[in-house]
């Protein structure tokens, strides 16, 4: 059998996208190659490191693993959709930079993503909830004390609990 | 790109069926946390997919006229955790489905994966062991249920016949009604981890719940497939709510249970492993159905 190819069209940040998708490919294929949106790191491409991961309909999930097609009337966010619309870091990242939580920066878009599905459901939680809720990625530099610090902080300002209040 | 020779993605159960008879060699690809994974590894490169993730009449659960509580086996892990009906009734099973992989695994990967790949390390299944679970499973012939314990063949092989797909995992009433159960996974990291072993046991007590009516008790890693220790079970049955009872079935499970030595532990550390995560998922189940110990 020759190459498959199916139409698909999904929402990405915000704006509808219409493509023609190889099968075989992954969503991380798709949205890096076809989309250029690189936030979307390759790292292990078995769903273990975390990397790669968006949210697909308010869900984390790693698109290494997740058929490009499968993306057909869905909705995805990646780390470029986090910034404003002048390219301002949102809350959340700005809280990365200050807190030192970015070092080789790999794991950071994914991180991100996580970060920002389990924030925007408002709810407070224990820092040991909050290593629950991110354990689903590898920071290879071990940097996750300042990247649990940063997460924390920005759910606290959120929720009008914190320091910078 | 993953290397594979063809993908058909199934709209309804019945297509799905009809790619699976045309495509005899396809492999059927739910959440894909096995399959594309495994296709990565080469392990299943070069093969066809038939995808049936588009398929959501099969996800949610659901309560059938006679109390039976069906679990779609597409519902993905988070889901099967989040469920108002599985958080009121089957709390254990959603525990235990909540010890799956990471976040984003339990988000993709699905409870009929987790027990169509027939291993036995899979956290759900010996959960579904212990609960008498029955497997619902959607060929060209129609629709059959299989005991869960009929439906594992040997590690990594289920009873799936050419052309037929697993729709739906069923809970009786009698596995959940008055029963409270406990799932413990045991491994060397608290996430991203296969279990070196996993123990589900569920208690229903007598009314004035100072004696055992029946215990159950399943292990994932302590043999080939998840099994049940049925002659611990037997022990227990009819014994008084007290810490020899619990004794004597946690020993008891050595008759029942076969681990091996893996590079992941040995077999002397997983029978102990077998006896201690008793001793404890059985005094906390104890103790949820209101049990003094």
């Amino acid at each position: 059998m020759g190459i498959q190819y199916k139409q698909i069209k999904c929402t990405v940040n915000g704006t509808v996208r219409e493509t023609m998708v190889d099968v075989r490919a992954s969503l991380t294929d798709l949205l890096r190659n076809d989309f250029r949106l690189t936030g979307v790191k390759k790292g292990c491409e078995v769903g273990e490191c975390g990397a790669c991961n968006v949210l697909i309909d308010g869900e984390c999930f790693n698109s290494c693993i997740y058929l490009a097609v499968w993306a057909d009337g869905k909705s995805i966010r990646t780390v470029e959709g986090l910034q404003g619309p002048e390219g301002e870091l949102s809350d959340l990242q700005q809280a990365f930079v200050e807190e030192g939580a970015v070092q080789c920066g790999f794991c950071t878009p994914g991180v991100l993503m996580s970060a920002a599905e389990v924030l925007e459901r408002g709810k407070e939680y224990t820092r040991e909830e909050l290593r629950r809720e991110l354990s689903g990625h590898l920071c290879r530099c071990t940097g996750y004390e300042k990247i649990l610090n940063a997460v924390e902080k920005t759910m606290k300002n959120r929720l009008g609990k914190g320091s910078e209040q | 790109m993953y290397d594979m020779k063809a993908l058909y993605e199934a709209k309804s159960v019945p297509h799905a069926i009809r790619l699976l008879q045309e495509h005899p060699e396809a492999k059927i690809l739910a959440g894909g946390s096995d399959v594309l994974v495994q296709m990565r590894e080469g392990k299943l490169a070069g093969c066809e997919l038939v995808s049936i993730y588009g398929l959501d009449a099969l996800r949610g659960v659901t309560m059938e006229e006679d109390e039976t509580l069906r679990i779609g086996s597409l519902t993905s892990f988070s889901h099967v955790a989040q469920d108002p009906l599985i958080r009121k009734h089957l709390p254990v099973l959603g525990q235990a489905a909540d010890q799956v992989g990471s976040p984003q695994i339990r988000n993709i990967g699905t409870i009929g994966g987790n027990t169509c790949n027939g291993v036995t390390s899979a956290d759900t299944a010996s959960t579904l062991f212990a609960l008498d679970a029955v497997i619902e499973l959607t060929g060209p012939e129609g629709v059959r249920h299989l005991p869960i314990q009929q439906f594992y063949l040997k590690a990594g092989v289920v009873d799936l016949r050419p052309g037929e797909l697993q729709t739906g995992i069923l809970i009786p009433k009698a596995s959940y009604h008055r029963c409270f159960g406990e799932y413990i996974k045991y491994a060397m990291r608290n996430a991203l981890d296969i279990a070196t072993l996993g123990c589900s046991v569920n208690a229903v007590l007598t009314e004035d719940r100072t004696a055992y009516e029946r215990i159950r008790i399943a292990f994932g890693v302590a043999g080939p497939v998840p099994l049940r220790a049925v002659s611990a079970e037997a022990l227990g049955r009819g014994g008084p709510v007290c810490e020899e009872t619990v004794e004597a079935v946690a020993q008891g499970v050595l008759e029942d249970i076969n681990p091996r030595d893996s590079w992941r532990a040995s077999k002397g550390f997983r029978l102990h492993l077998a006896q201690e995560l008793t001793r404890r998922a059985l005094r906390k189940s104890t103790k949820e159905a209101g049990g003094v110990l």
